[in-house]
């Protein structure tokens, strides 16, 4: 076994090793050991990308001395590797530019804490890219709702427990759900390691038994994970919980946790069910069908929002919709362009909500339109980052939103039912985005001269660099683009 | 269908039992009652997977006198999975009890609606 097959589990323990050390260090050092964990992890997952695609094939890495169906395993490939890739990326310029404001908003005391809740979610975040075991994963997503319901809790005001406590309410039916549904998945296959779990389903559908408790079962575990990402109807806890936790939180939250159960399910669909069983049950059909609502109405919704942060988290609601969309098209196109939207609105996400706080820094604090008339000349940094985020989300094309815009519509094409609803919808939510975000954008380069005394805006290196990486990634997510598609489909290509 | 079920009638109640703390969890206002809830869910799924693992007229998986034929034991593997659940659902029901704790000292209330009047009033 090559060396690089070690990595992935060495960053898992790595990073569960960095929450339990930084809960001895004062607040300084915990942030510290989390970036240089960060650093690492992402050079970890590069040099298994690297490898992975050098070699165009994926590894098990079994822990312990037991090998399947017994032992418990990890797996990597170069899907595994990008998304390890981004996820860390994203959370280390996250967390640099959302700096200031972990500093103002959390108490001193609790800085560490705040920390010991990023390595955790990064832990739980890799262990969901990266597990061959149903049952582990289960255990990460457990411990992926507690770190992000600590990342909302750590800035103590009303708001955010109740934002909180909603969050983890619909967390936890969505974990039932999909706990409940991972025990009849064992009942039925007895097994937990995804590959024998699957050779046994391939079995029982041959056999013509338990049809029913299998569609059952892919039931359960869908609706578990939607809930839990935010799938349209059930929603309702992001707009507190994003708009209202401090800016770090809400890229973490919005760019990666919810992103984690998707990857998730995809590969319990592809690795575990097969496609057959997916499309036998017609759940693809109830998947594009949400995913549509929730492109149209949670645009809609966005649409309404006075306050800029609420807004971003709507339109979260909508970029979740895409990305169900894609899977319900239920073809390996379709599936890639969800994966890449993943990335896409990770990246695009925690930019907007990185400068719509730099935008409200120097409008006094406040969030709403009215305030923020001009915010783009008082924050240049903050306006030019917000309006290349809102042109990706738009999807002009030079930004990483039209790639994904191109890859649904082309996975669309081949679907002769399902191409005339994808194509429409996409187009009306394209036209809604671009009506809420280029108002945004207006608004702020709206010349006002009363307000100059806002003008309290502090020159932030750490802010200006993760702005600067934000933007490029944007960019290159947009320009170059193929070989990251070609990355992900040859990942999928060998899920099963 | 009836044979099946009065089979599987364990099986049948822990998914009563399920709809039962889902049910709660989801609807009741109460904070104390939503985390009742979500206990009677959670050990409902332990329920299942005990059924599920338990094999009638078998032995406890535990081997005596060198006998190390599996068709005469019970399979062990849902019992470790009800120990790991637990662990779960505790450390997430500590949290939640946490959560409220801390809703009641601002809010003092129990009631996640009229928590969310206040909420909205106080940011008016």
């Amino acid at each position: 076994m090559a060396p690089v097959c070690n990595f992935p589990f060495i960053s898992i323990v790595l990073s569960m090793m960095s929450g339990i050390i930084s809960s001895v260090l004062p607040g300084k050092w915990a942030r510290r050991l989390t970036m240089v964990l960060l650093c690492v992890v992402i050079v970890l997952s590069g040099g298994v990308l690297a490898f992975t695609m050098q070699t165009g094939d994926s590894f098990t890495f079994a822990m312990g001395k037991f090998t399947a169906p017994w032992g418990n395993e990890l797996r990597g490939g170069s899907l595994e590797a990008v998304l390890a890739v981004f996820f860390a990326l994203v959370m280390l310029l996250s967390l640099i530019g959302g700096k200031q404001h972990i500093d103002t908003e959390v108490a001193e005391s609790r800085t560490s804490l705040y920390f010991i809740m990023c390595d955790l979610m990064l832990a739980s975040l890799l262990a969901l890219i990266y597990t061959n075991d149903l049952f582990t994963a289960y255990v990460f997503v457990e411990i992926n709702t507690i770190a992000a319901c600590g990342l909302i809790m750590v800035r103590q005001i009303g708001r955010t427990y109740v934002a909180a406590a909603r969050y983890m309410v619909m967390s936890l039916l969505g974990s039932g759900l999909f706990l409940i549904g991972l025990s009849m998945l064992y009942g039925l296959t007895g097994h937990l390691l995804m590959e024998p779990a699957q050779s046994a389903i391939v079995l029982l559908r041959g056999s013509g038994h338990y049809i029913e408790p299998l569609v059952v079962t892919v039931a359960l575990i869908t609706a578990g994970l939607g809930i839990k990402s935010g799938l349209y109807p059930f929603h309702s806890w992001m707009p507190e919980t994003y708009g209202y936790s401090t800016a770090a939180s809400s890229a973490i939250l919005s760019g990666l946790v919810s992103k984690g159960y998707i990857i998730l399910l995809i590969k319990i669909y592809y690795r575990v069910f097969g496609e057959k069983t997916i499309m036998y049950g017609k759940i693809s059909n109830i998947l594009f069908v949400f995913g549509l609502l929730g492109m149209v109405l949670g645009s809609l919704s966005a649409m309404r929002e006075n306050d800029i942060r609420r807004m971003i988290a709507f339109s979260s609601v909508a970029q979740i919709g895409y990305i169900y969309m894609g899977l319900g098209l239920g073809t390996r196109a379709g599936v890639v362009a969800s994966l890449f939207h993943v990335l896409c609105h990770a990246v695009a996400k925690a930019l907007l909500f990185t400068s719509a706080t730099g935008l409200s820094d120097v409008s006094g604090g406040y969030k709403r339109f009215y305030h923020l008339r001009g915010a783009g000349f008082r924050n240049p940094v903050a306006g030019i980052g917000f309006s290349v985020g809102a042109l990706s989300m738009v999807g002009l094309p030079m930004f990483g939103g039209f790639i994904s815009k191109l890859l649904f519509s082309r996975a669309a094409i081949n679907d002769p039912n399902k191409m005339l609803p994808a194509l429409v919808i996409l187009a009306i939510s394209t036209l809604l985005n671009t009506v809420y975000f280029l108002r945004t954008v207006i608004t702020i380069y709206t010349p006002v001269h009363e307000h100059d005394q806002h003008r309290a805006f502090r020159d932030n290196p750490g802010y200006g660099i993760a702005m600067t990486f934000f933007i490029v990634l944007t960019i290159a997510l947009g320009t170059l683009s193929q070989p990251l598609v070609d990355a992900l489909t040859i990942g999928l290509g060998l899920f099963d | 269908m009836l044979h099946n079920l009065a089979v599987n009638h364990i099986e049948a109640a822990a998914v009563v039992l399920f709809g039962i703390g889902f049910t709660m969890l989801l609807l009741h206002q109460n904070l104390i009652k939503k985390i009742i809830g979500l206990n009677v869910m959670d050990t409902a799924v332990y329920l299942f997977l005990a059924a599920k693992g338990y094999i009638e007229g078998r032995l406890p998986p535990i081997i005596v006198d060198g006998v190390t034929d599996s068709h005469l034991y019970i399979n062990p593997v849902p019992s470790g999975l009800v120990l790991t659940g637990i662990v779960v659902s505790v450390s997430v029901t500590a949290l939640m009890l946490g959560l409220t704790v801390c809703l009641y000292r601002r809010y003092h209330s129990l009631d996640l609606d009229e928590i969310l009047m206040k909420v909205k009033k106080e940011w008016m």
